[in-house]
Parts: structure tokens; C-alpha cells; sequence
């Protein structure tokens, strides 16, 4: 029981994730998590404003299944299986924040400064959690993946555009963090 | 209900990814001022066992339920759209420590904020519905 309710190292991480990478090939489908940003829109109606969404979506129901076993499965972690959400993160790393105005840095999973209801229902903080959005919902069509499509099924499979879709993820994560957080905190 | 199968996958990979703390913003942040080593391996590791998993689907040792040959899409080329494409959705990732499958997670833990994240999300998706055909290659 102990296994279950303490923290996974990253190399069980790796394998797991590569097993849920083969399953759902073997299932029959292509690994990937960001289309189903395009089928929600379908679902709700986006094939009115643009052609782009005229799809079926009945046709990825296994997706949208996938979808809500994801929720699922973070509400039973959530709840059951993660006791203690403290992160061995790096003392640099806990100090830099610190530095920058956070409090109880890695106590938890998700920072009060940008995940509290405090936070969330001010407008800087809207605007950062819905702005992020955007990036990632117009970032993930236009380069045809996100983590998993790209960075994990792409490469693997050793596709250049996921390489540079990679390079891509990177440089925007380096200028969010090295630049954009410090001028937001 | 024979894709019911993919319910239990979906649960099984947030499993996952919560318990390697692959939805945590800290280690997101910590990655990207390369300051851990922890989500490079997680997902190095993730991409070494999947090549090899390619390398059986590819000479066809495993196939797929239906007995199909498995072979991965080929993504879209283009320098333009996956670096500029990547570079958008590497800021919204850095700034939120959000992705998309650990959107749909986070909202197992946080539903609020993840559910304004999610439509950003879908926003974002709908403007790209609306101007990809302007958009360079």
C-alpha cells in the first residue's frame, strides 16, 4: 500500500506512460490528448462559424471517453491516492520563488498564487489562467500536438516535425518562465 | 460499449501522471529553468520505451486489436507551424503548468481553474479553426 500512496519516481513514470502509449495504439487509435480540444468545439456547436469544425464527432467518442476517464482518474488521485502533495523540488528552485513573492512553495501541487480562489477571481489572474489557454488551445492545432502527440508518439516515431514542435515547446516554456513569470510576480 | 476500454485508460494514464507529478506546476517551472531532472526523465524515459514500442509496431510483431498493422500519423510539416505553433503553446505551458492531457486531470483536483484554462483552451482552438487557412506553413 505504501507504493500506491507515496510519490513515483520518474523512472516509473517513463514506462507507465509509454504503456498507456501502447494500449491505445493497440486499441486501435493514435496516441495524442490535444485533438480533443477540436472535437469539444464540435460538440458545442463550432461547425456554425467555421468549416473547420464540421466533423463528425461521434467518430472520436472513444476519445472523449479517454477524456473523462482522465478527469476521473485525477479526481480519484486527488482524493485517495495522494496523501501528502509536498514536491522534493529543487532548494534553488523553492528559493527563486520565494524570492518572487510565492508562499508555501511545493507544499502542494498547484501554487495559491495562480490556482486559489483569491487568485482565480481577480482579473490578473483570469486573465493569466485563460490567456495560457488560449496559447495552448491555438498552440497545440497549429503545430498538431501537444506533449503527447508530439513529444512523446512524434518523437518516438522519430518525426521531424514533432523535433521542432519540441524545440518550439521549449523556447516558448523558457521565455514563460525565465521572463514572463518574474514580470508577473 | 466496446470503447469503455478507453475510459479505464484515461484513468490509469491520470493516474500516472498524478502520481509522477507530471501535472504539478512546480515541476513544470523547475523543468523549464532546467533546474531537476525529473520530467526529462519521466518523459526521455517515456519517449525510449515508446521507440521501441515503435520498432515492434513498425515490423509488425504487434498489431492491433482488429489485427491491423499499427503505424503513427504523420504529422503535419512545416517549420513555421510547428515552431511557431510550439512556441505558443510552450508559453501557456510554462505560465500555467498546463497541458492538454493534464488539463482535463487538474480538473480532478483544481475543476475551477482548469476549467478556465480549459476555455482559454477552447478559444484558442476556435481561432485557430477560424484563420488556419491564413496561416503560413
Amino acid at each position: 500500500m505504501d507504493f500506491i500512496l507515496e510519490p513515483w519516481a520518474w523512472y516509473v513514470g517513463g514506462p507507465l506512460i509509454a504503456l498507456t502509449l501502447f494500449l491505445y495504439f493497440y486499441f486501435g487509435q493514435n496516441f495524442g490528448a490535444s485533438t480533443n480540444f477540436e472535437t469539444l468545439c464540435t460538440m458545442i456547436g463550432a461547425g456554425k462559424v467555421s468549416d473547420y469544425f464540421k466533423k463528425d464527432w461521434k467518430e472520436r467518442d472513444f476519445a472523449m471517453l479517454f477524456v473523462i476517464g482522465l478527469i476521473i482518474g485525477g479526481f480519484i488521485s486527488s482524493n485517495f491516492l495522494i496523501p501528502n502533495q509536498t514536491i522534493d523540488l529543487n532548494p534553488k528552485t523553492i528559493q527563486e520563488l520565494t524570492d518572487l513573492g510565492f508562499t508555501n512553495v511545493a507544499n502542494q501541487y498547484f501554487p495559491d498564487e495562480i490556482f486559489s480562489n483569491e487568485a482565480i477571481f481577480s482579473l490578473k489572474g483570469f486573465l493569466i489562467l485563460i490567456l495560457s489557454g488560449v496559447c495552448i488551445g491555438f498552440g497545440t492545432r497549429y503545430a498538431g500536438g501537444c506533449t503527447s502527440g508530439h513529444a512523446i508518439t512524434g518523437l518516438s516515431s522519430f518525426q521531424l516535425p514533432s523535433l521542432l514542435a519540441v524545440i518550439g515547446f521549449f523556447i516558448g516554456g523558457i521565455i514563460a518562465v525565465w521572463f514572463i513569470i518574474p514580470n508577473l510576480f | 460499449m466496446k470503447n469503455i476500454k478507453f475510459l479505464l485508460l484515461g484513468i490509469f494514464f491520470a493516474i500516472v501522471l498524478s502520481k509522477v507529478q507530471a501535472i504539478s506546476w512546480y515541476r513544470f517551472y523547475e523543468m523549464f529553468r532546467f533546474e531537476s531532472f525529473h520530467m526529462f526523465g519521466i518523459i526521455g524515459g517515456a519517449v525510449v520505451v515508446s521507440a521501441m514500442i515503435m520498432q515492434l509496431f513498425k515490423s509488425e510483431k504487434i498489431k492491433d486489436i482488429n489485427g491491423n498493422k499499427i503505424t503513427p500519423k504523420q504529422k503535419q510539416k512545416g517549420y513555421i507551424r510547428t515552431l511557431v505553433g510550439g512556441t505558443f503553446f510552450g508559453l501557456g505551458w510554462g505560465v500555467s503548468g498546463a497541458c492538454a492531457a493534464p488539463v482535463f486531470v487538474i480538473l480532478g483536483f483544481k475543476w475551477l481553474p482548469a476549467l478556465i484554462i480549459l476555455l482559454g483552451a477552447l478559444i484558442g482552438t476556435l481561432i485557430y479553426g477560424l484563420v488556419s487557412k491564413k496561416l503560413p506553413n
